[in-house]
């Protein structure tokens, strides 16, 4: 199994490090032919104006589109969760728009409202730990999308098939909980 | 090392983390602030007047006024920054009222203190400082900043001392890697560093935070050579606004910075662009017109 981590911008190491904590290859991504023989991605923290800009100007923004409407799983923490929403507010801003959320950016404010927290996770009986980092606010979820972990009753982590959402960065944990998670998804594919 | 278990420190760290691969640049409007993130930039740094001018039209450099600094954080959704003086922790203190993302104690303004930098532990606002060396950069860790950059030249557009300092810091990591335990007593000596962060660095190779360039970025190119000797992200100072074409010049050095491996991509963000800063040979500069000497 091999995972690409988008490298445009952002804590793509972080992502990098906990792959490999898991035992799982990974390579950076940045550009087109970085995709081939990829069996998912992540796009990681960082500032998604950057990041988007980047995938638009660069080619990648359609390519990773297909990758996921061909079944591809993407997991997007933070930036990565803006990109893939299908809408994203404050302000307005494109996206890849995969998933049926809307996305409030920066939706608790500036960095002095950035905290750990620990909140009900679907998978996990004990709390789980989260860090947010000027997180955005899942606003909206759209029908038949599953929460899978909630903050102060808003959603923090959602899942659309194989691809999943978090507005915090299990990445910069020691809790790999999320992440085998993700990779759980991934061989839903292959045994498909 | 205990600070990892502590969670301010983490958020602050964490948002350092966030601003890795991308380009931080200098603004002094809000206008400008938009050119910087429509170009690309993860973050800006708000202020007064950019450090080629303050070089060029001396006096005291202070803070930049809060107003300039209110309108920049609302007309940009990324990051904002702002410089404090060197020790002066009450101009640290309006910028965290004020809820800036990120406070640069900068040896570019003139110094309040020449004794002692700010207690960084003291404020939940992040901090970055500029070292020029590894001792200097884990006292400013020490202290608590969450980010760490090279002093460079500031204003002198030239990556000279920017390259200086990026090498320095890194052979110094990479020979702590080598020693043992009481090599390490003894380099924490002669570094004038704390030992539990000596050892970090002799575990990991690396700052227990992130590590970036700044002083002396005017080219796609030279960003490309920081990011190659080690640096994280760049901070861009005069080298946009000092050009004659902003715009464009920002976008290239974002590209330069994420392409930094592919010279292919860095020649690419060098083409067409126009006049970069003029620049100063910083030997010719007389030792007390050097901004890097400041702090320590």
């Amino acid at each position: 199994m091999k995972v690409g981590v988008l490298a445009v911008q952002g804590d793509f190491e972080a992502h990098r490090a906990m792959l490999g904590s898991l035992a799982v290859d990974s390579a950076e991504v940045r550009a087109v032919a970085d995709l081939d023989g990829l069996d998912a991605i992540v796009l990681p923290g960082g500032e998604s104006t950057t990041q988007l800009k980047f995938l638009q100007e660069e080619g990648l923004f359609h390519p990773l589109r297909k990758f996921a409407l061909d079944g591809g799983a993407i997991f997007g923490t933070c930036a990565g969760a803006i990109l893939l929403a299908t809408e994203v507010l404050n302000p307005v801003q494109d996206s890849l728009a995969l998933m049926d959320i809307t996305v409030l950016r920066n939706g608790y404010g500036r960095q002095l409202s950035s905290e750990v927290r620990f909140g009900h996770c679907s998978f996990k009986p004990a709390p789980l730990e989260m860090v947010f980092i000027r997180a955005p606010i899942i606003q909206r979820v759209g029908p038949g999308l599953e929460v899978l972990a909630e903050d102060a009753g808003r959603p923090v982590l959602v899942r659309q098939g194989r691809l999943l959402a978090a507005t915090f960065h299990p990445e910069l944990t020691g809790d790999s909980t999320v992440y085998s998670f993700f990779l759980g998804l991934i061989g839903e594919r292959v045994q498909a | 090392m205990s600070l990892l278990n502590d969670n301010t420190w983490r958020v602050k760290v964490g948002l350092a983390e966030m601003l890795k691969g991308g380009v931080i640049m200098d603004v002094t409007t809000a206008q400008q602030a938009e050119i910087a993130e429509k170009a690309g930039a993860c973050a800006v740094m708000a202020l007064e007047r950019v450090p080629a001018d303050i070089r060029k039209e001396g006096g005291v450099a202070r803070m930049a006024a809060p107003k300039i600094i209110r309108e920049i954080m609302s007309a940009v959704s990324i990051p904002v920054m702002a410089k404090v003086r060197i020790g002066h922790f009450a101009e640290a203190q309006v910028l965290e009222a004020l809820e800036v993302d990120f406070i640069d104690e900068s040896e570019v303004l003139t110094p309040a203190d020449e004794e002692h930098h700010v207690w960084k532990h003291g404020f939940k606002v992040p901090f970055v400082c500029g070292a020029r060396n590894l001792g200097e950069a884990l006292r400013r860790i020490a202290e608590g900043a969450a980010m760490m950059r090279t002093k460079g030249e500031a204003g002198s557009g030239n990556i000279v001392e920017a390259v200086r300092h990026m090498r320095a810091i890194v052979d110094e990591m990479k020979r702590l890697t080598t020693l043992n335990q009481e090599q390490l007593v003894h380099e924490a000596k002669n570094l004038g560093a704390p030992l539990d962060l000596v050892e970090y660095v002799a575990q990991h190779g690396k700052l227990p935070v992130p590590n970036f360039s700044a002083g002396g970025v005017a080219t796609p190119a030279d960003a490309s050579l920081v990011m190659q000797l080690g640096a994280e992200a760049v901070f861009v100072g005069s080298g946009i606004f000092k050009s004659s074409d902003p715009a464009v010049r920002a976008r290239a050095i974002v590209k330069a910075t994420t392409h930094f491996k592919d010279p292919k991509a860095v020649l690419e963000a060098s083409e067409e662009l126009g006049e970069a800063m003029r620049g100063i040979d910083v030997r010719q500069l007389d030792e007390k017109e050097l901004l890097q000497t400041r702090g320590w």
